[in-house]
């Protein structure tokens, strides 16, 4: 009996999880949507369109970080098709490479927080952080329009 | 019926002469006259020549991340079968240490080897054959300035008929334009420096261009986008009808960083290109972009059908 209650948590628990985890292309796009979303206000500041402001970029910045640490759990295998996925094979062929520059996007993110306290050091560091999304999409993302 | 035997001989021998006749790979510079273009050239105007003509891209070692590295290597996938872009860095033997200005100027002008041989047209010479002599010359001065790699590139892996390198030259027959660029007095000198840049160096209409079933491109949807070629995902229109909305410096800053204006950064083989224009003097970019802004609406081969459940 003891053995089949056992059993049927395990079952109920992958369930669990495979709902929440029901839906990873989408997930992941929308998580993507967010850096571009977060991205805006510093890119604005950037290109001299609005004057700067610390705590909008520290706040970018730890979606960023944020992003980082949870995106390389949303392309598990079988997700590399459907809902337009861009995501090229290669992401699941050098998985350990792909996981990889995600952890360096999170930990440069964060190193980040530390060291924008100003719109000097913030016009010094916040482009190299931003150069990850090209690194990355050169190897991982498919051309779109 | 004997008579008919010798017509046919005859013909044949004829359309074999003929296709000798066209096919035959042609010079853009003769050894005396490339005499005269081995003495001067500037090294510094040849690294923008590098940089327009995105030779990096392709040229650079795969794997490591120095754009000098010229080892060759990249494999770029096709219809017709996988080419292999070649070793052109200073090494005598397997680059292109030995060559002279001259066979510099017929690989690219004309899609010739130094040993009289067609180049495949993954090498852009469709574009690069509007270049002028002296951005070649200041090129080669910048190639013969880095470092030399040991090894050849592996061959290209092609399916029969795209074997015979002679049958190129009907092809080019059909689609090498080798008239120089003409400038256009009406528009500004930026406009005139960025078509120079796009149609002559960057090569941009290659990718952005759909192509017909012999490879070449469809001159009434140029610029208009299309499937990658590469397998993966769709080339974006760049014409008016892609690039409708947004501004020059949205173009310019794309070059510069790789962000649209929606801040999504730009993937596959765009990201290596944004690696060469970034490299390029500002205003430069910002006269690519105000050529690219002027090229009339056109309408490209239709998106695949997408998805209903899409969220990006």
């Amino acid at each position: 009996m003891i053995r089949h209650l056992l059993a049927a948590t395990a079952l109920l628990a992958c369930a669990t999880g495979a709902f929440a985890q029901s839906d990873p292309i989408a997930e992941r796009q929308q998580l993507m949507k967010s850096l571009s979303q977060s991205a805006r206000a510093p890119g604005a500041m950037l290109k001299g369109e609005a004057p700067f402001e610390l705590s909008a970029v520290q706040a970018t910045l730890k979606t960023f970080a944020d992003v980082g640490k949870k995106a390389p759990t949303l392309f598990p295998a079988g997700s590399n098709v459907g809902h337009d996925t861009a995501a090229m094979p290669k992401v699941w062929t050098d998985k350990a490479d792909f996981d990889a520059k995600w952890a360096k996007f999170e930990s440069e993110a964060t190193a980040a927080q530390a060291s924008i306290k100003d719109e000097a050091s913030f016009k010094a560091n916040f482009p190299g952080v931003a150069r990850a999304c090209g690194g990355c999409h050169e190897n991982y993302r498919a051309k779109k329009n | 019926m004997k008579r008919l035997v010798f017509s046919l001989a005859l013909l044949c021998a004829l359309g074999l002469g003929v296709f000798w006749w066209l096919t035959a790979p042609g010079a853009a510079v003769s050894a005396q006259d490339g005499a005269a273009l081995e003495s001067g050239g500037d090294r510094a105007r040849g690294e923008i020549v590098f940089n327009a003509g995105g030779c990096a891209s392709c040229h650079m070692t795969p794997g490591q991340s120095e754009r000098t590295v010229l080892g060759g290597g990249f494999a770029l996938t096709s219809p017709f079968g996988t080419f292999v872009a070649p070793n052109i860095s200073s090494h005598p033997r397997d680059g292109i240490g030995a060559w002279k200005v001259a066979d510099l100027a017929n690989a690219m002008l004309r899609g010739v080897s130094p040993e009289g041989a067609h180049y495949y047209p993954a090498f852009p010479y469709t574009t690069y054959a509007h270049a002028k002599i002296e951005d070649v010359r200041d090129l080669m001065v910048y190639l013969r300035s880095l470092p030399a790699v040991e090894g050849k590139a592996a061959s290209h892996d092609l399916q029969f008929p795209f074997t015979i390198r002679r049958g190129l030259g009907l092809w080019k027959w059909l689609y090498l334009d080798t008239t120089p660029l003409k400038p256009e007095p009406v528009q500004s000198e930026a406009w005139n420096r960025g078509h120079y840049l796009v149609e002559a160096l960057g090569h941009c209409a290659e990718c952005h261009s759909p192509r017909n079933p012999i490879g070449g491109i469809i001159a009434a949807q140029r610029f208009a986008g299309g499937p990658d070629p590469e397998g993966h995902g769709f080339v974006p229109n760049i014409t008016a009808k892609g690039l409708g909305a947004w501004s020059r410096a949205d173009v310019s800053e794309l070059l510069a960083t790789g962000f649209t204006p929606d801040y999504d950064s730009v993937g596959g083989s765009m990201a290596a290109v944004v690696k060469n224009t970034s490299s390029l003097p500002k205003a430069d970019r910002d006269a690519m972009a105000e050529y690219l802004k002027s090229l009339p609406a056109r309408e490209g081969p239709p998106r695949p059908a997408k998805q209903a459940s899409k969220v990006d």
